[in-house]
């Protein structure tokens, strides 16, 4: 047994005892939708954190600024400054005004059936999207990391899948939250450490750190170059429409990460709005200092271990793995992998439970069943239903694209339809009164399909691969793409908000301004507001 | 706690230092506002009356005070860094701290920025709690 499986299996050991613990304790509804909302700031915070820090932002990031410098950094920036938006706008009146998911504030005034419906379909196309991408990285990575020889592809996405429906089935809302504040614990340890040995290696001066960024030598299509790395225009050039793109990423991050279904359900566990705000100010210290140092574990495995040693040893995602190696060896490298295991279970069980909450609560109770439940704890029992079969849907696509899929876009995906669709209906029901039904269906149903549209018509999906590149890696249209961006958030967002309005404009709908007195009191006083168990 | 009253049998509740506002064992008379659950309390509170109230608007008039221009702030700084970066390259390549040059300051500063303005809201937000809890107080004594 190498010591990386080892640390694997401690770390399911521990959640294994968490979800047996949380399992007696998560029978009611409230109970496992909210972990009871008895989950102080902090732990809020600190799971948020967990939450939403996932492998992409761990492994991709310092992937990135290893591979291209100061372009993969400025990425990091805008995956905090988007929690601003998090704060100011949402976390405090979902808090006051719902109960288990988003599509409760906008039933509040409106037509509970369509817009539930809608708002349902939107939460699982952004949950599976995100999981998909999760899963296929896991399988990759796991199978890397531990070597293909003790672990397939298949095996790893199996276990994984496995876990995940586990903590969620079982352990409901409460395993969920104490995996990902573990996860959130051992992700900031293991960075925090990281970045010392990076710093011890450079005499601790960051003067010497900075003056090693300037001049990173590696092989660009056979011939050797050297650049600064701190210096723009490495990935991004304007040849390939850079800043429009850095843009575009930048307002799916600041619209996203405010609609996204897994991080707005983490508001519904703590007791009031003011413990939710603190709990985004505990998240946004914690996500912050990681983004920081993703400074010196980026340029520190551009420095120390080398782009070219990277990309023959496992490619761009093994940057942090590989820097943990070539500092203190195979058991901290071991330990980074074990840390990398545990970030991917903790956001796909997040992703998992949102998306079961959301088809129980707003389709199958809500629109099915007009409201009431049938029998006594027949929405928990959907949940747990729902959510076994998107952990075997999730396993099952994962396996069928195969590890070498190109599934990046997914997560672009992702934050384009929470800040497409999610999004606008929230703001425009939280503070226009005349907003309506038929403008937070349309809304809904452009963002949705604007983003769908455009990432199928972007040089992720279209664009013409030499012969060189095979199988699953292949993009699936095999042409020029139609539109330039990675990232359709500068025209879908937009396009998202038009489409509420003019909705809205269709007709009108007394009920829904009449009903504007009580949302506009209860989301700013909690007044009336779901209270702890 | 409610008066006693002596057409109701003794309440059971143990009393222990100062009189609290627990809901007595036997629920005899009305819980407290702060334990009615949502359903409870639908249907009991005047929506419309606290929303046209001059202290609710002056609570929505302090938030967006705060919350509009912040947002602004926010927006504006958030994004001249990839539209620096993008078209004014050479500027950003400018070195200010020995190999530290101002494309790796200006994204730092992000950081800052986003921490200081959550910081601000954070002390702004405990005078909106006061209000609000102003206005529940007012309302749930008019009941």
């Amino acid at each position: 047994m190498t010591p990386a499986l080892g640390m694997f299996l401690l770390f399911v050991l521990i959640t294994l005892v968490i979800t047996w613990w949380a399992a007696r304790k998560s029978q009611s509804a409230a109970a496992f939708f909210t972990a009871s909302r008895r989950i102080t700031g902090w732990q809020n915070g600190v799971a948020v954190a967990g939450d939403y820090m996932s492998a992409a932002s761990f492994l991709g990031i310092a992937g990135l600024i290893a591979f291209y410098g100061y372009d993969g950094f400025m990425f990091s920036v805008g995956w905090l400054v988007a929690y601003l938006t998090v704060l100011l706008v949402v976390a405090e009146p979902l808090r006051n005004a719902g109960k288990y998911t988003m599509a409760d504030v906008l039933a509040y005034r409106l037509n509970p059936r369509p817009v539930r419906a809608m708002a349902a379909l939107s939460t699982i196309t952004v949950s599976t999207f995100y999981m998909i991408a999760q899963m296929v990285g896991a399988g990759a990575l796991v199978a890397l990391l531990l070597g293909s020889s003790h672990v397939s592809y298949q095996a790893a996405v199996i276990g994984v899948g496995i876990l995940m429906i586990i903590y969620v089935v079982f352990g409901g809302m409460l395993a969920t939250t104490w995996v990902q504040i573990i996860k959130a614990i051992l992700l900031m340890g293991g960075t925090i450490l990281l970045s010392l040995l990076v710093l011890a290696h450079f005499d601790w001066s960051l003067s010497n750190f900075f003056n090693a960024v300037t001049h990173v030598t590696y092989h660009d299509k056979g011939e050797l170059v050297t650049k600064n790395f701190l210096d723009p225009g490495l990935r991004y050039t304007a040849a390939n429409h850079g800043a429009l793109d850095l843009i575009s990423l930048g307002m799916a991050l600041v619209f996203g990460t405010a609609g996204l279904p897994h991080i707005l359900v983490r508001f519904y566990t703590v007791p009031d709005a003011k413990t939710a705000r603190v709990s985004v100010v505990w998240a946004m210290a914690l996500i912050g200092s990681f983004y920081i140092m993703t400074t010196f574990l980026g340029f520190g495995a551009a420095t120390i271990v080398g782009r070219d040693h990277i990309a023959s040893h496992g490619g761009n995602n093994m940057s942090a793995p590989l820097l943990a190696q070539a500092l203190a060896g195979d058991i901290f490298f071991a330990f980074i992998a074990a840390i990398a295991f545990a970030t991917i279970l903790a956001v796909v069980a997040g992703l998992t439970i949102s998306a079961s909450t959301s088809f129980a609560h707003d389709f199958y109770t809500a629109v099915i069943h007009k409201g009431t439940e049938r029998s006594p704890g027949e929405e928990v029992r959907v949940a747990r239903i729902t959510a076994f079969f998107v952990g075997a849907i999730a396993i099952g696509v994962a396996i069928l694209l195969g590890k070498d899929a190109n599934v990046a876009f997914l997560v672009a995906l992702a934050f384009a339809v929470a800040a497409s669709a999610n999004l606008p209906v929230i703001v425009l029901s939280l503070f226009w009164k005349r907003f309506n039904t038929a403008g937070a269906v349309a809304g809904l149903a452009t963002g949705l399909l604007a983003s769908l549209v455009l990432i199928a018509l972007s040089p992720s999906i279209m664009k013409v691969d030499p012969p060189t590149v095979i199988g699953a890696a292949r993009h699936l249209i095999q042409r020029p793409p139609i539109f330039p961006l990675e990232n359709p958030g500068i025209l879908s967002i937009p396009l998202g908000f038009l489409g509420a309005i003019l909705g809205t404009f269709l007709r009108r709908e007394p009920e829904a301004e009449a009903r504007f007195a009580e949302l506009l009191v209860r989301a700013n006083t909690g007044l009336g507001a779901e209270k702890a168990l | 706690m409610p008066p006693d009253n002596p057409k109701l049998p003794q309440d059971p509740t143990p009393i222990v230092g100062a009189a609290t506002d627990i809901t007595p064992l036997t629920h005899f008379g009305p819980k407290p506002p702060h334990e009615r659950t949502a359903a409870e309390e639908a249907g009991t509170i005047n929506w419309e009356a606290i929303a046209a109230s001059a202290r609710f608007k002056e609570l929505l008039r302090a938030k967006r005070r705060f919350i509009i221009p912040a947002m602004i702030v926010f927006i504006v700084y958030y994004f001249a860094l990839p539209v620096l970066v993008g078209y004014a390259q050479p500027l950003m390549e400018k070195r200010v701290f020995g190999a530290v040059n101002l494309a790796y300051l200006f994204a730092l500063s992000q950081f800052f920025m986003a921490w200081i303005i959550a910081a601000l809201y954070v002390r702004a937000a405990n005078r909106f709690d006061r209000q609000a809890r102003a206005i529940i107080a007012k309302d749930s004594s008019a009941r």
